[in-house]
């Protein structure tokens, strides 16, 4: 393998694992009390990881900005995770640590993340739980007063804090009421319904976005010292997924254009349990949270078309194959193996529903062991969703379930600081690659969101502003005139091509496209069929789209328009990072490199890096760069949950 | 239940649709009528509109602009009147999780955005609710700076306290409670932070303040005052109930009495 490119320094401090951290905050450079204020930094999203990161440097005393697409920062796609954050307290006493949370990390990952970065989140772990019960996040309770916890998602120890099914919701109103609380004191500046569509360099440092006012559609320019992207994963290029519609790859691709490295594009996570598609309008997916799994059997019938209800089929002519195949984890596998799992059994002919594409959840025997109500105590407000959709019963009738499109691992590449390969341009969240490796753990996307807002970025930031010479700038700058000119000339281009087909119809499309070719399984060949078929899905956009045009300003397909003529562009990257990586990973799963038993399997010796893309051109083949990946402390082995 | 209902027969229905159109604010608004002849049972409400979204755009329409995102009831962000009720006919249930199986082929249904002064119409059938942001960043929130946090379990929360304050904390700030009250009030909206805070020992140090703090937003951004009406209880899709709001106005009182602060003349409270 080349030596790892300069440009591609993790910055990853060297000596022991578990001081890596503390010593990198102590060489950080600091910016003294006083000055902070003379700085200015740009958040662009306003989910955990930006309203976490807008408080936390609102409250150091620095002048913060904050964009959202959303008409309320409240919005944000966070708010729909469902079941909990993951921390190492081992407040259960059961034998959790940072260290196991560490190591189940990497391993959950499938050995293609960075050693220091996982363990370093597993040490913020903690203090994450502690920050977000002094901002008032009704956590579950035990009967004593402390907080309770739960196994999730195949871990063996339970360190999943929780608020009912609404985990996320609460950690982010914790976190969009710190922000607001920064925003009524006048340190920060909101600006909803603001997409951003540039990011703007200056003598090679980001010092600037250009957005568009989603409500007035003019293009707003802002100048600052430090950009933070914050927007999130781009799981909407299959269209349907269970992000919330909203979400797109629009910002990291624009700053990805600007010359931010996008990373292991293609890995993604597929959820196991999802509520399967019910028909040609389906808009989006609805997850139900793995949570459930604690208390589920998943199975289907032996016998391939049978004709019984679920509720009639006894257990001997039933196949829980998750238990079956994984004795020792059973129904709590990892997602991607879960889902595998399932696609297995569907493609074999034995799926459930109308579509063959369901599997069952079968909660009976839990409510035989513990009761109706101590389910419903669980589970209340999943069942009621999981009822309001189908119609069904979960309480009797077991709920039909499939994978879909949840989480994207990849992201734009960033170093130990959360910068990306554009200094000053700052990648937190699911935005950037940094922690979940190649397949990510249930209940950890809300600690990542959370350790980058409130307890990375704001020391690591320091280490930008303190270190670099930031002349100053000005909206009126060339570089920011440049900047609006392309992205209007963009959006005008989009306008006038008075074509035939709906933007939802290209989505859809594409979406299928990816679905079919990069989803759960993925071929060498099926890939290279889905490149050109997305180069000619690109060109026709670019003919035959249609936007209605009566309105300049309020105009939502014109925002769709936007985002779909990027995530045409992006999914082919996508395609080509799971073309060079022909080993399979995690949730990325290459037909060609299975065990016997058809269990993912890795090719240490090629594949144990981060690809990291560089952008030529629209059309133009991107440069490869690989920043190898070293194992020092947990050693890559076969993953095995038999 | 013997066969599971969402496979069942894909009956399609006509439905008639009276929606609220209007260009931007200040501009007149008017009912316009689409007849969508193929809707699925199945359909949830928004992916009707979607439907109806792309005819339009065939037909070289503006279409119909709406608030949406999660599509889980989770975000808040959707903001219809349906038939005269914030988020339609079914209780607890946001209009993006109503499906289109709770009506008949040959209905006809109306759709307008929520209506109350401070939601000013921006176009269609959506509102402009940062006023309810305005009102959080008034006093929503526990003052604890990043990084001063005691151990998590340093905080004891007895379980019925923790399960109430969630309860409250439920509120997904649609604004629902808003466009179902006759006054237009936000008090529930309002009550529900109050309340939730309020339950929780950490909410203790500015509890009266952020009662205070919050309920002067609210009349600053002109909503109106609570008569009793209770109509915010039965629009509320998270079931937040009307005990918070007892529970604020004795958190106000309180605060009042302390520091008898200028409060402007016709305050909400009563």
């Amino acid at each position: 393998m080349s030596p790892t490119p300069p440009q591609l320094d993790s910055k990853c401090p060297s000596g022991p694992i578990s001081e890596r951290w503390d010593k990198h905050r102590f060489e950080l450079k600091l910016i003294n009390p006083a000055n902070r204020r003379k700085f200015h930094v740009l958040v662009v999203g306003t989910g955990l990881a930006g309203a976490s990161a807008a408080a936390s440097l609102a409250d150091l005393g620095y002048r913060v900005s904050v964009f959202c697409i959303q008409d309320s920062p409240r919005r944000a796609h966070s708010i729909a995770a469902q079941g909990g954050i993951n921390a190492a307290k081992n407040y259960p006493n059961d034998g959790d640590s940072v260290q196991r949370l560490f190591y189940d990390t990497v391993k959950g990952g499938d050995f293609r993340a960075r050693e220091s970065n996982v363990y370093r989140l597993a040490q913020i772990s903690n203090q994450i739980i502690d920050q977000c019960v002094a901002l008032g996040v009704p956590f579950a309770r035990e009967y004593g007063g402390g907080l309770a916890n739960r196994s999730f998602g195949g871990a063996q120890v339970s360190r999943t804090f929780y608020a009912r099914g609404q985990t996320g919701q609460q950690l982010l109103l914790g976190a969009y009421s710190a922000m607001m609380r920064q925003v009524g004191s006048g340190r920060i500046a909101l600006y909803a319904r603001r997409e951003m569509l540039d990011v703007v360099v200056i003598d090679g440092v980001a010092r600037g976005i250009v957005c568009r006012n989603l409500v007035t559609g003019a293009y707003e320019r802002s100048a600052g010292d430090a950009v933070l992207l914050c927007t999130g994963g781009y799981g909407n290029v299959f269209y349907l997924s269970t992000n919330a519609k909203a979400c797109n790859v629009t910002a990291v691709w624009r700053a990805h254009k600007r010359g931010a490295y996008f990373a292991n594009p293609c890995f993604t996570q597929i959820h196991p349990t999802c509520i399967p598609v019910s028909g040609s309008y389906q808009s989006k997916l609805t997850l139900m949270s793995e949570s459930l799994r604690n208390d589920a059997r998943v199975w289907v019938p032996k016998q391939k078309g049978e004709p019984r209800p679920p509720h009639n089929i006894p257990d001997e002519d039933r196949d829980y194959f998750l238990e079956r195949r994984y004795p020792s984890f059973g129904n709590l596998v990892p997602r991607d193996v879960a889902s595998r799992a399932a696609k297995e059994r569907c493609d074999a002919g034995f799926g459930v529903g109308t579509t063959g594409l369901a599997v069952y959840m079968d909660f009976r025997d839990a409510i035989r062991r513990d009761g109706e109500g101590a389910i419903r105590q669980k589970y209340g407000n999943l069942f009621q969703m999981y009822a309001k959709i189908t119609a069904d019963d979960p309480y009797h009738v077991p709920m039909r379930i499939y994978p879909a499109v949840h989480y994207t691992m990849g992201g734009l590449w960033v170093d130990y600081n959360l910068e990306s390969t554009v200094p000053g341009l700052f990648v937190l969240g699911e935005a950037n690659f940094s922690d979940h490796g190649a397949n990510r753990l249930g209940a950890s996307a809300l600690m990542q969101g959370l350790a980058d807002g409130f307890f990375i970025v704001p020391y690591t930031i320091g280490g930008h502003l303190a270190g670099r010479k930031l002349p100053a700038v000005s909206p009126t700058d060339k570089a920011f005139e440049d900047s609006e000119r392309s992205v209007r000339e963009r959006i005008d281009r989009i306008l006038s091509i008075g074509g035939k087909r709906t933007v939802d119809s290209f989505h859809r499309e594409l979406g299928k496209i990816m679905w079919d070719h990069c989803g759960m399984a993925r071929t060498g060949s099926g890939l290279a069929f889905a490149k050109q078929g997305i180069q000619a899905l690109r060109s026709e956009f670019w003919e035959n789209s249609r936007v209605p045009t009566s309105s300049a300003g309020l105009n939502q397909n014109l925002e769709h328009a936007g985002r779909v003529a990027d995530f045409l562009e992006f999914a082919e990257l996508m395609i080509d990072d799971a073309s060079q990586r022909s080993e399979s990973c995690g949730g990325h799963f290459r037909e060609e490199s299975q065990t016997d038993e058809g269990e993912a399997k890795r090719d240490d010796e090629r594949f144990s890096y981060v690809a990291a893309w560089q952008h030529e051109g629209v059309g133009k083949e991107s440069t490869l760069h690989r920043e190898p990946l070293a194992f020092e402390y947990v050693r890559p082995s076969q993953r095995s949950y038999k | 239940m013997s066969a599971p209902s969402h496979d069942a027969g894909s009956g399609r229905m006509r439905i008639t649709l009276k929606i609220w159109r209007q260009e931007g604010p200040n501009r007149p608004g008017k009912v316009e009528t689409h007849f969508l002849p193929d809707v699925s049972p199945h359909m949830s409400f928004l992916e009707m509109l979607d439907v109806l979204n792309e005819r339009l755009i065939a037909s070289g329409l503006d279409t119909v602009a709406f608030d949406h995102d999660c599509r889980e009831g989770i975000c808040g962000a959707c903001s219809l009147v349906i038939d005269g009720r914030a988020h339609g006919p079914e209780a607890l249930t946001t209009a993006c999780q109503l499906h289109m199986r709770h009506y008949s082929d040959g209905d006809t249904i109306h759709v307008e955005p929520f209506r109350a002064n401070a939601f000013p119409v921006l176009k269609d059938l959506m509102v402009d609710r940062s006023a309810f942001d305005r009102i959080i960043s008034a006093g929503g929130f526990v003052s604890s700076p990043t990084g001063s946090a005691p151990d998590g379990n340093a905080i004891l929360v007895p379980k019925p306290d923790a399960d109430r304050a969630m309860d409250a904390a439920a509120c997904i700030g649609c604004g629902a409670c808003a466009a179902a009250c006759p006054n237009a009030s936000a008090m529930l909206f309002v009550a529900a932070k109050v309340a939730h805070l309020a339950l929780l020992p950490q909410g203790q140090p500015e509890r009266e303040r952020r009662a205070l703090a919050m309920v002067h937003a609210m009349d600053e951004e002109g909503f109106g005052s609570c008569t009793n009406h209770f109509e915010c209880m039965a629009a509320c899709p998270k079931g937040i109930s009307v005990e918070s709001i007892a529970r604020m106005n004795r958190d106000f009182a309180l605060s009042f009495l302390k520091e008898a602060p200028d409060l402007p003349t016709g305050s909400s409270v009563g």
